[in-house]
C-alpha cells in the first residue's frame, strides 16, 4: 500500500507562501480573534457591571503588594485559630468515650478468661492507637478540611499562587510551583502529581523535590494537635488559642521560605537554567455550595485521611505493643532501639523515641504522634489516658518535655523525608531513584541541620 | 513499508488515545477553557461511572466516563482545559490530535458566558476540525449575576453548530445539552461551522492550496484546516498527520466498530 507524505504539500504551500510564509501565521490568530470579537459583540449584551468592578476591586487589594502578604497571613490565621480553637472539646470528649469504652473492653478479656498477651497486643496495642487517632485527628481534620474546601471554592488558592508567583520566578522556580506547592498542603503525593503541570523537566524537579516543605492533610493534624496539647495550659487560656494559632501559621510560613530557599539553591546549582514564564487566569469569585463542600471534604478528605491512618495505625499499634513488651535482657527493645536514636536524636533537640516514631511512621505521617504516644505508653507506668491533659502530663512531666522539644518535632515534622506514598509517587513520575532518594535526603538534611541549629542556639543562650 | 503502525510505535486511530468503542455507541470529547466548570459538566453527565488515568506517552492527566441516553451508550471523553488548540504544549496537543484523530462523534466545546470573547477562540478552532460540534455556553448563572446576557440562537446562527446555555453546577440546561449532543453524534443533525475568514493574501493562498490538499489527502481531514497548517508551516503536526494517514489505512481497528473513513467527517 503506497505510503501517504505530506511533503510535496508542504513544498507547494511554501511556495505558495513566498516570503508571506511569517506572516500567515498571524494572519491565522489575528482572523480567529477577530471572528470572536465580532461574534462576542453580536450576542453579549452588560446591563451592568458593577459586580466584575466588585472583583477587581477585591483583588487589587488581596492581590496587592502591600496587602496581599498580610491579608494570606490573616486568612491563614483564621483558619488555624479556627481550628484549634474549636478541636479542643470535642478532642476531650472523644478521648473520653473511647477509653472508657478500652476500660469496659479490659473488662470484657477478663471476664472471659484471655490470655494478658493477647489482651495487651488488641486492646493496649491495637484499640489504643485506634483511639488516639482517632481523638487526636478527627476534629481538627473534620473543621480544617471544610474550611480549607471552602477557600478553594471561593477562587482564593489562584490569588495566593499569584501573590507567591513573583517570588518563586526569583528562586529560579517556575510561577506554577505556587500552585503545586498549594496542592501539596493537601497532599504531597498529589502535589507531585500535580508538578505535570510544569512544561520545563528542570523547573518540574525543583517543584517535586521542595513539595515536601509544606504540611500535608497527614501532618497538619500533627502540627495543630501538638501545638494546642502543648500550649493549652502552659499560657493561661485565653490566650493559648491565639498562641497556638500564630504558631502553626508561622509553621507553614517557615515551611514555605524554606521552599523557596531550596528551590533556589537547586537551580543555581545542580538543577540551573532560566525560569520560563506563564499565564494565571485569576478566576472570578464564585459563591461557594456550601452543602457541597461539607460533604466533599468530610468524605473526599477527612474519612479518606482518617481511614489511612486507621489502617496503618491498628497494625503500628500492635507492633509497638510487641516492640515495647518483649525484652532482651532486661530492656525492651523499642527502647534499646530508642536508646541508640537518643544521642543524636538528643542533639537536634528531639529524644529517641520521637525520632524512631518518626522513622516508624515512614508508611504514613498521620500515625507518627499516635506511634510517639504508644511508644511511651507502653514503655511507662502508666495505663490509661483520660484527657488531652493527661497527654500533656505524659509529655512534659513524665518524658521531660519542654517548649524547646515541641518546636523541634514540629520543625523536623515539617523538614523530613516524605512518606512512603510520595516517594513512590515521586519514583513513578521521574523514574529515577536518584531523584527519589534526593527527594528524601534534601529535607532530611535541612530538617536536621535546622533542629540542631535551634536546639543548640537556644540552649547555648540559655532559654531552656 | 512506510511509516505503518508499528514501525512509528505510534498508535494514530482511536487506539493511541485507548477511546475504545467497543461497549459504546458514540464517543464525545468535552474541550473547554480552563475555569469554565468543563468538570462540572463532565461530573454532571457522567455521574459515578467515570475513570481517570493518563493520555498514552503524555504525562497529562484524563478522565473518560459514561452515561446513556435513550438506550444508546455514550462515553465522554474529557480534553486537558486548554485556550488555543495553536501550539505544540503537551496540553493542547493532546486535545487537537483527539479531536482531529480519534474524530469522536460529537464534540462539546464549554465555554463560560461571563468572558465569551476569549473563549470563542477555542470554540472557532474546534469548528476548523470538526463540524461535529455542540458549543455549551455555560455559568449561565454566574452571568445573569453579572448582568451579561448571552443570546444563544444568534450565536448558533453565527456559528453555525448548536448552541446550549447551561448552569451545570444547577444542572440546568444539561437536558437539553444531552438531546444535541445525541443530535449531532447520530447524525440526525449535521452542523455546518461558518468558516473563519482570514485576511486576503491568506484566503488567496487557500483557495490555490486547498484543491490540492482535496485531492491528495480526500476527506479523511479537514482540508481547509490542513490547508491553513501547511501554510502555517507546523512541522510537527504535520508529522503527526503523516504517521495518523498511514497509521489509518495499515492499522487494523482493533475494537469492535469499524470506522468508516470513506463517508468523511
Amino acid at each position: 500500500m503506497a505510503h501517504k507524505t505530506l511533503t510535496p504539500l508542504l513544498e507547494e504551500a511554501q511556495k505558495i507562501a513566498g516570503p508571506h510564509q511569517g506572516q500567515f501565521r498571524d494572519s491565522i490568530v489575528t482572523g480567529i480573534y477577530r471572528t470572536a470579537e465580532q461574534i462576542a459583540g453580536d450576542v453579549v449584551s452588560h446591563t451592568s457591571t458593577k459586580r466584575q468592578d466588585l472583583d477587581r476591586q477585591i483583588d487589587n487589594i488581596i492581590t496587592s503588594p502591600v496587602w496581599g502578604f498580610p491579608v494570606m497571613f490573616g486568612v491563614l490565621a483564621v483558619v488555624f485559630w479556627v481550628t484549634i480553637a474549636g478541636a479542643n472539646v470535642p478532642s476531650g470528649i472523644l478521648a473520653t468515650g473511647l477509653f472508657w469504652i478500652e476500660a469496659r473492653l479490659t473488662d470484657l478479656f477478663m471476664a472471659l478468661n484471655t490470655p494478658g498477651w493477647l489482651h495487651g497486643f488488641l486492646v493496649l496495642g491495637v484499640y489504643r492507637s485506634l483511639a488516639w487517632v482517632i481523638s487526636v485527628m478527627l476534629p481538627p481534620m473534620a473543621i480544617f478540611f471544610p474550611l480549607f474546601t471552602l477557600l478553594e471554592d471561593l477562587g482564593y488558592l489562584p490569588r495566593v499562587a499569584f501573590n507567591l508567583d513573583h517570588f518563586f520566578h526569583k528562586a529560579g522556580a517556575h510561577g506554577k510551583q505556587a500552585l503545586t506547592m498549594s496542592m501539596g498542603f493537601g497532599c504531597n503525593a498529589a502535589g507531585i502529581i500535580a508538578c505535570r503541570i510544569i512544561e520545563s523537566p528542570r523547573e518540574r524537579l525543583i517543584a517535586t523535590l521542595t513539595n515536601n516543605f509544606v504540611p500535608c492533610n497527614g501532618r497538619f493534624p500533627t502540627l495543630i494537635a501538638l501545638v494546642s496539647i502543648f500550649i493549652a495550659g502552659s499560657v493561661s487560656l485565653s490566650l493559648s488559642s491565639a498562641v497556638a494559632t500564630l504558631a502553626v501559621a508561622g509553621l507553614v510560613v517557615f515551611g514555605i521560605a524554606v521552599t523557596l530557599s531550596i528551590s533556589w539553591l537547586l537551580s543555581k546549582t545542580i538543577l540551573r537554567g532560566e525560569p520560563s514564564s506563564f499565564t494565571l487566569e485569576l478566576p472570578p469569585y464564585r459563591k461557594p455550595l456550601v452543602g457541597q463542600v461539607l460533604v466533599r471534604s468530610v468524605l473526599d478528605r477527612t474519612i479518606f485521611v482518617l481511614s489511612r491512618a486507621i489502617v496503618i495505625a491498628a497494625p503500628a499499634g500492635g507492633l509497638i505493643w510487641i516492640l515495647a513488651n518483649t525484652t532482651v535482657g532486661d530492656a525492651s527493645v523499642l527502647s534499646i532501639l530508642a536508646g541508640w536514636l537518643d544521642p543524636l536524636a538528643r542533639f537536634m533537640g528531639l529524644d529517641g523515641f520521637i525520632l524512631l516514631a518518626f522513622i516508624l511512621g515512614l508508611p504514613a505521617n498521620e500515625i507518627v504522634l499516635p506511634i510517639l504516644i504508644m511508644s511511651y505508653v507502653c514503655g511507662g507506668a502508666m495505663t490509661e489516658l483520660a484527657s488531652l491533659t493527661d497527654l500533656r502530663h505524659l509529655l512534659v512531666d513524665q518524658h521531660g518535655w519542654t517548649w524547646l522539644t515541641a518546636l523541634c518535632t514540629m520543625v523536623f515534622s515539617l523538614c523530613h523525608w516524605p512518606c512512603g506514598t510520595t516517594l513512590f509517587t515521586i519514583q513513578r513520575e521521574q523514574h529515577n531513584w536518584r531523584w527519589t532518594l534526593l527527594a528524601a535526603m534534601i529535607p532530611t538534611t535541612v530538617g536536621v541541620i535546622i533542629c540542631m541549629l535551634i536546639n543548640n542556639l537556644v540552649r547555648a543562650i540559655g532559654l531552656v | 513499508m512506510g511509516l505503518t503502525y508499528q514501525s512509528t510505535g505510534q498508535l494514530t486511530t482511536r487506539e493511541m488515545f485507548d477511546a475504545k468503542s467497543d461497549n459504546c455507541d458514540y464517543i464525545i470529547a468535552l474541550a473547554g477553557n480552563p475555569n469554565t466548570g468543563k468538570s462540572t459538566v463532565f461530573n454532571a453527565l457522567t455521574g459515578l461511572r467515570q475513570h481517570t488515568g493518563n493520555w498514552p506517552g503524555k504525562t497529562v492527566q484524563r478522565a473518560e466516563g459514561n452515561y446513556i441516553y435513550k438506550s444508546h451508550r455514550y462515553r465522554l471523553i474529557d480534553l486537558p482545559g486548554t485556550y488555543s488548540l495553536l501550539s505544540n504544549s503537551a496540553d493542547e496537543e493532546v486535545a487537537r490530535d483527539f479531536i482531529c484523530f480519534a474524530r469522536p462523534d460529537a464534540t462539546i466545546v464549554v465555554l463560560d458566558a461571563t468572558c465569551l470573547e476569549r473563549n470563542l477562540n477555542l470554540a472557532l478552532q474546534v469548528m476548523e476540525i470538526t463540524n461535529k460540534v455542540v458549543v455549551c455556553v455555560n455559568l449561565i448563572d454566574e452571568a445573569r449575576r453579572k448582568k451579561i446576557q448571552v443570546d444563544a440562537a444568534k450565536l448558533s446562527e453565527r456559528l453555525g453548530v448548536p448552541v446550549v446555555s447551561t448552569a451545570a453546577r444547577s444542572n440546568e440546561g444539561l437536558p437539553r445539552l444531552i438531546e444535541l449532543v445525541s443530535d449531532v453524534a447520530s447524525k440526525r443533525v449535521c452542523p455546518k461551522p461558518q468558516p473563519v475568514s482570514y485576511s486576503k493574501d491568506l484566503e488567496e493562498a487557500i483557495a490555490r492550496l486547498e484543491p490540492r490538499v482535496r485531492d491528495v489527502i480526500g476527506k479523511d481531514i479537514n482540508p481547509r484546516w490542513l490547508t491553513l497548517r501547511l501554510l502555517d508551516g507546523d512541522t510537527r503536526l504535520l508529522q503527526a498527520i503523516e504517521n495518523h494517514l498511514n497509521a489509518g489505512r495499515t492499522a487494523p481497528v482493533v475494537h469492535g466498530r469499524r470506522r468508516d473513513y470513506s463517508n468523511g467527517a
